[in-house]
This record gives structure tokens, C-alpha cells and sequence, in this order.
């Protein structure tokens, strides 16, 4: 398998399973069988209880450590910065604005060019990953090339990128789509190869067309692998975009990186990269609910739902 | 239709072989002679892994034979008709479609409008009692009734020809007598004919009215009997009446003996 090919389940997000974590037996399993299902809710009431617990005194005990060590000098607090510096820069980022303009805008620019990227490498990555894995000639001549590519660290186009398009979204924008595009295709074109044999027949049986084989039984099937891909590919249109912007922008987060960088404000970096996770963290969960519409169909695996 | 009096289906010196990965060229269906008239069911018995399902395949069209003719309703096949169904071994039902939308499939692709394909989806959901599932999703389905999907996907198209590769084989004793019935009251009205390929002895008398006992790999034809059982037949009492053992016994010493060639070639083989 090539090496961006992601074929583990999307994991789920540590922070969100606290809505739906045991299905405790609703169907209680006759007389006398009550106190004992009751008794299996408190137990996973509990478990869920302890481990939030742990997960807030855990994420407490490494902030409070880090602004302590910076406060009494153990770290450098110029270099390392500490939380309350960063909670200070995020308000005021916040409340009075960036150096380049509002901090709403500048999420904005990263944002507007990450899922444009992504959109075109996902459609560009499906489009050819389904057509590559349905037809033969097209992969045996095109499969070496795409190899050498995918061989190729893609984020040293960035700079490329920025001379052909200059300061706008545009560079970011390419640099987002060749992140995006090579994990995408890989798994469609995985997806397509691995279509059930026997689904195929049948639809030819019935009467398909090779057209509607491919609409029909192909990319229904492929969708599953294609959305593996997904979740691992929006974080890539984002490194794209910053990473675009941290070499040369006129807007947007990663040049609020720089910006800070070339200032020596260290609180302000670590501020833009707590402001990205959020981003990250928003749209992953977007993707998590239209998967779950889109996937009604498929049987919910036993351990998937935690 | 061309030749309305010629048979259904009729191989002549049909022969069909496989590369394996490895290189090496696999027969596994070698001078086959076979005639299914119309309307008739006919049953296909033989060892496991002998070449049963090939022969189902190669009059699909879905493979083309390596020598020799298959002939469907007198012309050669080129390609998948459209006047056959298929019941495939594992389920092969969509499972993003609902129960409907898979029945509807067939029509769909062939060009039925939609609400002429989702009515005749209906009728046939009816006929195999599903009416009431038809908004769920395969998944949700017990393998029976998964079945019962499939074959009415099969039957809305009204195929002229129905092969059935070992359909029944992955369902449970009770639920397979069910739905071997289930089969025989749905084909009766159709006029189809019919190739059933099974291992299963019993089966195979209870359904056909003819019974083709194929040799161990690769596959010919070694024997055909007459089932001259009375219709219409229930599957568990057919089973006990005194000539169904009689024919059953003078079919399986044609059968048994092909079956432990290939145990001992098996046996071979892991030594």
C-alpha cells in the first residue's frame, strides 16, 4: 500500500464521547432483571464520570505546571511563554484585532483557502482514483508517474507555488490541493479495486451498464474508503494553507504565526496554533455528522460506538 | 424471439479454463453436454468445487467458454442477456439501497421509469411477504430475508432463464425448506426455466425435474435422471415418500461415487 493510503477507521475524537457511551440494556432481560441493568448503568455512569474527570485534571495539572515553571523561572517564560500569556494574546486578538486586520477575518482567509483546496483535491482524488481503478489501461500507464509524485515531499511546492500565484489565496490553495489530493485518490482507487465481485456481477445481471456499474455499485461502495481519507486529508488542507501563508501571505493564520515569530511574541504563536486546533477540531466533527447521514445504511459495528 | 421451439439452454463440447495466478491453466469445465428445455427445472448435482458454478457462468455470459457452444433459446451467447436471472451463492444484494430500491434496481437499469419499477418492486415484495420492510436496509434483514430481496430483485425482471448458484447453502435447514418452497410457488407461475446448482442431494430431487449428476473436477456430465415426482410438491413431505428414496438412492450411487473421488484427491493433496 502506498504510504498515504489510510486505511484505519476514523478515530473518534477524544473530547465527544461523553453523549453516547453505553448503551445500557434498555431491553431489561426479564423479572428480577431490572436492579441489575440499573446497577449496570450507575457502574458506566461512574466510568464516565472518572474519566472526564481525569481528562480535565489532567489537561489543569499540565497548564497550571507549565505557567508555574514559566512564573517562577524554571523555563524561560520569553521563550516558552505561558497560559495566561496566550489566554491574554487570544482576548485581545479577540477584542481589538490582529496587527493584519480581525482575528475573524484571519480565520476566515485560512479557512476559505483550506476548503477550497481540499474540495478541488477531493473531487480531483475521487474523479481519477475511481476512473484509475475501473480502468486498467488508464492505471497501467499513469500508475508510475503518480508513484514518482506521491514520492515527491509535496509541502516544498509551497515556495513553487508562491512564485506562480503570488501572495493571494491562490498559492495556498495549490499547496492545500497536492496535500489533499494524493491520500484521497490513493483510497478511492483502493476503494474501487476492492468493490465486491459478486456486486458487480449481479448489477451486470440485472442489467447494468458499465456507466451505472461505476455510479451505481462502485463509488456507493468506494464511499466508505473515500471518507477514511477524508478526515486525514481536511488536516492536510490545512497544513497547506498555513503553511502557505507562513512563507508568504497578506492574510490569515499562518501568517499570524510569522508575524509573531518575527516579533519574538512567543504567546502569540502558541495563541494561532491553540486557534487552529479549534478550527481543525470544528470541521473534523462536521465531517464525523455527515458521515453518520450519509452511512444510515451500514450496520454499526460492535466497539465502534464507544 | 427467434426460435421459439429450440431448448432454453444447450451446451455443446463446452470447455472452459482458468489461468492461476500461478501460471498454470485450471479446467475446470471440460466437453460438457447439456440440454435444458423450457419451462423445465433442471438440477445440477456434484462434488464440492468440481465446476457447477462455471457452467452457470458461462450461460449467464458473464465468462465466455474457452471451446465449444453455449446456445441460449437457440443463439449463441454473446455477452449478458437480458432474459436471465441470477441468483448468486453469497448475498449479493446492495447494501446502501433499501429492500425497494433494491428490488427496483433491475427495472431501474434497464430503463423502467420509476413509478412503473417501484409498483412492479411492490408486487413482487408481496409475493415473498417482505411488503412491510421495505424501507430497511439489507443489514437490518435476517439472511432468509435477504434472500427472499434477492430473488424478488431476480423474479421483477421476468427472466425466461434462472440459474441459481447454490442460493440456499448459507441459510439454515428450516429456513432453506422454507424458501425452497417459497422458490417453487414463485416459479411456477413464471413458465421460466430453471438451473439450480446445489450439492445437496435432497435438494435437489425435492425442486428439479431433472437431476444432472456432474463428475469430480474438471466437470462433465455424467449421468441425468428424471424426477418423475408429482407437482405441486412440498418440500419436507416430498421427502418421505417411498419413491423420493428410491430415486434419491439410485442417484447418489451415481453421485457417491464421484464425491469420494474427489475426497481422496483432496486427501492427496494435504498429504
Amino acid at each position: 500500500m502506498p504510504p498515504e493510503t489510510v486505511a484505519v477507521p476514523p478515530a473518534t475524537g477524544a473530547g465527544k464521547g461523553k453523549g453516547r457511551a453505553v448503551r445500557t440494556g434498555a431491553a431489561a432481560d426479564g423479572g428480577g432483571g431490572g436492579e441489575r441493568t440499573q446497577a449496570r448503568a450507575r457502574a458506566a455512569r461512574n466510568h464516565r464520570i472518572v474519566v472526564q474527570g481525569a481528562r480535565v485534571l489532567l489537561l489543569v495539572a499540565l497548564i497550571g505546571l507549565w505557567e508555574w515553571m514559566a512564573r517562577s523561572a524554571v523555563i524561560d517564560p520569553f521563550n516558552f511563554s505561558m497560559p495566561s500569556k496566550i489566554w491574554d494574546q487570544m482576548r485581545q486578538w479577540a477584542l481589538h484585532g490582529t496587527p493584519q486586520g480581525s482575528l475573524w477575518e484571519q480565520i476566515w482567509y485560512t479557512l476559505y483557502e483550506a476548503l477550497l483546496g481540499w474540495i478541488i483535491g477531493v473531487i480531483g482524488g475521487v474523479v481519477l482514483g475511481i476512473a484509475l481503478g475501473r480502468i486498467r489501461f488508464l492505471a497501467e500507464v499513469l500508475g508510475p508517474y503518480i508513484k514518482v509524485l506521491n514520492a515527491l515531499p509535496r509541502i516544498v511546492l509551497a515556495p513553487i507555488f508562491l512564485i506562480w500565484f503570488g501572495l493571494g489565496p491562490a498559492s495556498k490553495i495549490a499547496s492545500a490541493v497536492v496535500l489533499v489530493f494524493f491520500p484521497v485518490f490513493f483510497n478511492a482507487f483502493q476503494g474501487a479495486r476492492e468493490v465486491d465481485r459478486n456486486l458487480v456481477s449481479n448489477a451486470r445481471i440485472l442489467g447494468a451498464s458499465n456507466r451505472q456499474v461505476t455510479l451505481q455499485v462502485v463509488i456507493p461502495s468506494a464511499t466508505s474508503w473515500i471518507f477514511t481519507s477524508l478526515h486525514v486529508s481536511f488536516g492536510f488542507a490545512l497544513i497547506g494553507a498555513i503553511v502557505g501563508e507562513y512563507i508568504g501571505a497578506t492574510k490569515g493564520l499562518g501568517l499570524l504565526v510569522s508575524a509573531s515569530q518575527g516579533t519574538f511574541n512567543a504567546a502569540g504563536v502558541y495563541a494561532a496554533m491553540v486557534i487552529l486546533a479549534v478550527v481543525a477540531l470544528l470541521a473534523e466533527g462536521l465531517l464525523s455528522f455527515l458521515e453518520k447521514r450519509l452511512f444510515r445504511w451500514k450496520p454499526v459495528e460492535a466497539g465502534a460506538e464507544r | 424471439m427467434s426460435s421459439n421451439t429450440s431448448p432454453a439452454i444447450e451446451l455443446r463440447g463446452t470447455s472452459k479454463a482458468f489461468r492461476t495466478p500461478s501460471g498454470a491453466l485450471h479446467t475446470a469445465v471440460r466437453d460438457l453436454d447439456l440440454t435444458v428445455e423450457r419451462g423445465e427445472f433442471v438440477a445440477v448435482v456434484g462434488p464440492t468445487g468440481c465446476g457447477k458454478s462455471t457452467t452457470l457462468t458461462l450461460v449467464s455470459g458473464l465468462e465466455e467458454p474457452t471451446e465449444g457452444e453455449v446456445l441460449v433459446a437457440g443463439e449463441p451467447v454473446s455477452g449478458i442477456g437480458d432474459k436471465i436471472g441470477f441468483v448468486f451463492q453469497q448475498d449479493a444484494v446492495f447494501p446502501w439501497r433499501t429492500v425497494l430500491s433494491n428490488v427496483m434496481a433491475g427495472p431501474r437499469f434497464r430503463g423502467v421509469p420509476k413509478s412503473e419499477a417501484r409498483e412492479r418492486a411492490r408486487e413482487w415484495l408481496a409475493r415473498v411477504g417482505l411488503s412491510s420492510f421495505e424501507d430497511r436496509y439489507p443489514h437490518q434483514l435476517s439472511g432468509g430475508q435477504r434472500k427472499r430481496v434477492a430473488l424478488a430483485a431476480t423474479f421483477v425482471n421476468d427472466p425466461e432463464l434462472l440459474l441459481m448458484d447454490e442460493p440456499f447453502s448459507a441459510l439454515d435447514v428450516q429456513t432453506r425448506a422454507l424458501m425452497s418452497d417459497e422458490l417453487l410457488e414463485l416459479w411456477a407461475g413464471t413458465g421460466a426455466s430453471v438451473v439450480f446448482v446445489t450439492h445437496d442431494l435432497e435438494e435437489s430431487i425435492a425442486l428439479a425435474d431433472k437431476v444432472v449428476v456432474m463428475t469430480a473436477g474438471p466437470a462433465t456430465v455424467k449421468e441425468v435422471f428424471t424426477i418423475d415426482l408429482p407437482r405441486p410438491r412440498k418440500v419436507e413431505s416430498v421427502r418421505l415418500e417411498p419413491r423420493f428414496v428410491e430415486i434419491y438412492r439410485e442417484i447418489w450411487s451415481s453421485l457417491g461415487e464421484e464425491v469420494r473421488i474427489t475426497r481422496e484427491r483432496g486427501a492427496a493433496d494435504a498429504a
